[in-house]
């Protein structure tokens, strides 16, 4: 059986996460380290201790931004943004689900607003977000100023040959 | 010259004065544009976070449509330029994910057209001094902060866009132009990107910290090229450390004398009107 470092990196499908020498400028530079339960060095310490639960069940890999800053100035190369997307797909793929709950609700809702007319409108966009998550009042006040400023339009041009992008979702579905 | 138009989900929405102000100063500048015909979303944050090949294919679709036009591709936001950038460098990369990936978009990715962003065209293509010819009304006054954010620039060996630490190319549009961009050390620090519907809070954190440093280096605006990085300094700072935001070229088309700004400036939400008749700029 693979151990959970196996894993990740077979899904990395690049450096491999042994490469870490521990020098943490990943985290000296990371934006959203102030927020996060691990920070990203310790998140690649805890893969290499095969503490898959705790890792899949962590706040930080649904709090990174993907800005990219670690990869940027990692001196091995260790693509730690790609490593965190790895994570959530896994947390995703294994039934963990995402401890930041709304962070995920705000992808589904964007996605399922891109199946629905190729492009993203925001203003529906926002109605599904709102609906799934449950946080229906915060922003409305901008929301409103926004619609009077003629920033929100429930019609923007759609894609016409909305099958192919349908498609695109059908065949890149996980089984 | 020429080239294929991206404009994108956030272009005909919340950064409609972005697309306004980049077909003016297109025109302006003699770069015709032809929009990418029937395109569709890049797929942003939300795609890369939960699904790879989904990341890849969606813009996949986009740059096969733009080729059949076989001009370069420009791409205002800074957010669908690294998706591209992103799905180019992974379709070159890796022959299989190539032959997969056509499959599931139903056409040929040949990878003969450049990705650009319209700072990089303005630097390089028109050259500052055929834009500083074009100046009729200098940005006396003017002392902006240029904020390049994540996705134009990281991770570097993809976006082959500028200097990655210290970038410079927006600075000097701006300095063109009569402003007097001031030097800071959070020019490319995260904005918090689409946290800001979900975590809003931390988003505010983030934000106020970056607007805080603008105004510690003696900026009285800040200047982006990307509707997220817009909406999030736009909107989510502080009350007590806000200033006005603006997208890079609705400055030129202000420097230029083109019409557009009054209006495009209504559409912010910090109003960036009294300072701009504070300086006599409008």
């Amino acid at each position: 059986m693979q151990t959970f470092l196996e894993q990740v990196n077979e899904k990395i499908d690049g450096v491999p996460l042994q490469r870490c020498y521990h020098c943490r400028k990943c985290t000296a530079g990371c934006p959203l380290a102030f927020a996060m339960e691990y920070n990203p060095n310790k998140v690649i310490r805890m893969i290499q201790m095969d503490r898959k639960k705790e890792v899949l069940n962590s706040s930080t890999i649904w709090l990174c931004a993907s800005c990219e800053t670690c990869i940027t100035r990692c001196p091995n190369e260790v693509d730690i943004a790609r490593m965190m997307d790895v994570l959530r797909q896994m947390a995703i793929e294994s039934g963990v689900g995402a401890k930041e709950k709304n962070i995920l609700k705000f992808h589904e809702s964007f996605l399922s607003n891109i199946k629905m007319f190729g492009r993203i409108n925001e203003p529906t966009m926002m109605v599904q977000y709102k609906l799934k998550s449950g946080d229906l009042f915060s922003d409305m006040g901008m929301g409103i100023d926004m619609f009077l400023k003629g920033k929100l339009s429930l019609s923007s041009p759609k894609t016409k040959d909305l099958g192919s992008v349908k498609k695109i979702f059908e065949k890149t579905k996980r089984a | 010259m020429k080239v294929a138009y991206y404009p994108g989900c956030s272009l005909h929405g919340t950064a409609k004065e972005y697309d306004q102000s980049v077909r003016a100063v297109s025109r302006a500048l003699g770069i015709e544009l032809k929009e990418v015909d029937d395109w569709s979303c890049c797929g942003a944050t939300s795609a890369h976070s939960t699904n790879f090949k989904l990341s890849i294919a969606l813009p996949a679709r986009n740059l096969v449509a733009a080729e059949k036009d076989a001009l370069d591709v420009m791409v205002p936001c800074a957010a669908c330029f690294n998706r591209f950038k992103t799905a180019e460098h992974h379709l070159k990369a890796d022959k299989q994910l190539k032959g997969e990936v056509e499959e599931i978009i139903g056409g040929k990715y040949h990878g003969g057209i450049a990705i650009r962003n319209p700072l990089d065209i303005i630097f390089k293509d028109i050259g500052l001094d055929a834009l500083e010819g074009k100046v009729i009304k200098p940005l006396k006054g003017l002392k902006p902060v240029s904020y390049y954010g994540c996705l134009l620039l990281r991770p570097p060996e993809i976006c082959e866009f500028d200097d990655y630490e210290n970038p410079v190319i927006l600075d000097k549009i701006l300095n063109t132009l009569g402003a007097d961009a001031r030097l800071w050390s959070y020019k490319t620090d995260c904005c918090g990107g689409s946290l800001t519907i979900s975590r809003t809070d931390i988003v505010t954190k983030m934000v106020s910290k970056i607007m805080t440093m603008a105004r510690e280096a003696g900026a009285n605006c800040v200047v982006t090229a990307c509707p997220v990085c817009m909406a999030n300094l736009d909107m989510r700072a502080g009350d007590n450390v806000r200033l006005p935001v603006f997208y890079f070229t609705e400055l030129i088309a202000l420097a230029l004398g083109l019409q557009g700004p009054d209006t495009w400036f209504k559409l912010h939400n910090v109003d960036p009107r009294p300072l701009m008749k504070s300086l006599a700029l409008i």
